[in-house]
């Protein structure tokens, strides 16, 4: 008996609204992120992470009011990242409703901002996101939507964050993300045996037993997935159900 | 009135939100003022960071005394933090908590037999190990969302409610008298959750 491992489902916001398809049935709206989240926190979402993608900086006061909107109803701890700077920053989404705040590109800019933010906030409210790259025989870590390349080896960094309190690491494979390949989980199984903090494989979850494999072969504590859920390939039922059958230990 | 105490650090307004939501003819109120705490009928002390932070916080805006002073006399729910400050010390920067409970908080230790992660975090099956009314409509071994790296070592084993494993075996829920506190977080777990503040609500010593 322990503690179980988590499904999250990530949606992308854009100006307010969730993008890429959500193929809900009886949905009145489907690019309301409220109603979205309503729906995953139904079907049994163990978390639900939103990443802020607006690119326009007047947009971005609008995931405030979903946060706040989100966490009046739904009662499952919320993660949202994207675009975030400062612990002003990290402030605003806790006291709109957030648990735990992700940090990406910044902490690159600015690792001090992962120490001052979890010593003021507690290391539950920081997960670092590291966006992860294969180049020769090492990972390296990607900043700006992977699409910069920073020049860190991504596993050393993960035990810095680590280190200055981050309390969870999440982990893209930029290589597998949009693949639907599966999660790296070479990778994931090198940072999962080094690190004592959990952490959230992300990039590539193509089928039920890519879910599978990144508990199992990657070791993560938790596997996050966007498109499998949106584009109503599978439930988070669904997904919990087969994990059962594999004997991997989920909450219903 | 239900006062909930913000000392300044985490997340405390969904507390409020899971009490407005289930009852919302129940007025609570997240507060550092020790009036409002020393006038509400019912206190809930959320907890979340370091606790050497949480004393230096509540000190900073004269809450300790009200909050122990709530802690002798009415129905006071402690959640994560909140439950350890309850006890003697703890090994988190060697500090010392409120001391109305006997019994130390430790650090999780990591396993050589089976691999932990510290933080523990997410959803883990609480095993009753007694009847209490915040147990009502809860079954046992239900799983609760926690995030923690320590833990209370209760000196008393009457005061254990309930049990939860991670590596090995944990108290997670303690009670005496008008006290009940919890090292999950009914605020973030779900239904039940919500049945456990409900239950708070309507409790009556």
């Amino acid at each position: 008996m322990s503690v179980a491992r988590r499904i999250i489902p990530c949606l992308d916001v854009n100006d307010g609204r969730v993008v890429k398809g959500v193929n809900f049935i009886a949905l009145k709206d489907a690019g309301d992120p409220v109603e979205i989240a309503k729906r995953y926190n139904e079907e049994g979402a163990d978390e639900l992470t939103f990443l802020d993608i607006t690119a326009s900086s007047d947009n971005r006061g609008l995931l405030f009011d979903i946060v706040e909107k989100v966490a009046k109803q739904i009662f499952i701890p919320l993660t949202v990242g994207g675009g975030v700077r400062s612990c002003e920053d990290i402030r605003n989404l806790l006291n709109a409703g957030a648990d735990k705040v992700g940090i990406n590109t910044s902490a690159i800019l600015n690792p001090d901002l992962v120490a001052e933010s979890t010593s003021r906030f507690g290391s539950q409210a920081i997960v670092v996101a590291i966006d992860a790259k294969k180049v020769d025989d090492h990972w390296e870590v990607f900043t700006h939507g992977g699409r910069k390349a920073s020049g860190i080896d991504a596993v050393s960094w993960a035990q810095k964050m680590a280190e200055l309190g981050a309390g969870e690491l999440l982990i893209t494979s930029m290589d597998r993300d949009g693949t639907k390949k599966g999660f790296d989980n070479i990778l994931m199984k090198i940072i999962s045996d080094i690190v004592e903090v959990p952490i959230i494989a992300s990039g590539g979850v193509g089928n039920l037993q890519h879910l599978v494999d990144g508990v199992k072969d990657g070791g993560a504590d938790a596997v996050l997935a966007a498109s499998i859920f949106h584009y109503g390939e599978f439930t988070i039922k669904e997904a919990k159900q087969y994990m059962i059958e594999n004997n991997i230990e989920i909450r219903l | 009135m239900i006062a909930i105490i913000d000392y300044g650090i985490g997340n405390l307004k969904s507390v409020h939100n899971a009490v407005s939501f289930i009852s919302p003819q129940t007025k609570s109120i997240v507060t550092s003022d020790p009036d409002i705490v020393s006038k509400a009928d019912k206190v809930i002390f959320p907890g979340q960071g370091a606790m050497p932070d949480c004393i230096l916080q509540l000190n900073k805006r004269g809450l300790k005394g009200a909050v122990i002073e709530a802690a002798k006399e009415k129905p006071f729910l402690g959640i994560c933090l909140g439950l350890q400050m309850l006890f003697e010390t703890s090994e988190e920067g060697d500090v010392e908590g409120f001391g109305l409970l006997p019994g130390a908080v430790k650090r999780f230790q990591l396993n050589k037999n089976e691999r932990i992660k510290i933080p523990h975090m997410g959803w883990n099956k609480v095993h009753l190990s007694t009847s209490h009314p915040l147990w009502n409509k809860i079954d046992s071994d239900s799983r609760f969302y926690f995030v923690h790296s320590f833990y209370a070592e209760v000196a008393n084993k009457n005061l254990v409610m309930a049990t939860s494993t991670h590596g090995e075996e944990f108290t997670c829920a303690i009670a005496k008298d008008n006290v009940f506190a919890v090292q999950f977080h009914p605020e973030k777990s779900s239904k039940l959750g919500l049945q456990l503040l409900k239950n708070f609500i309507s409790w009556n010593i």
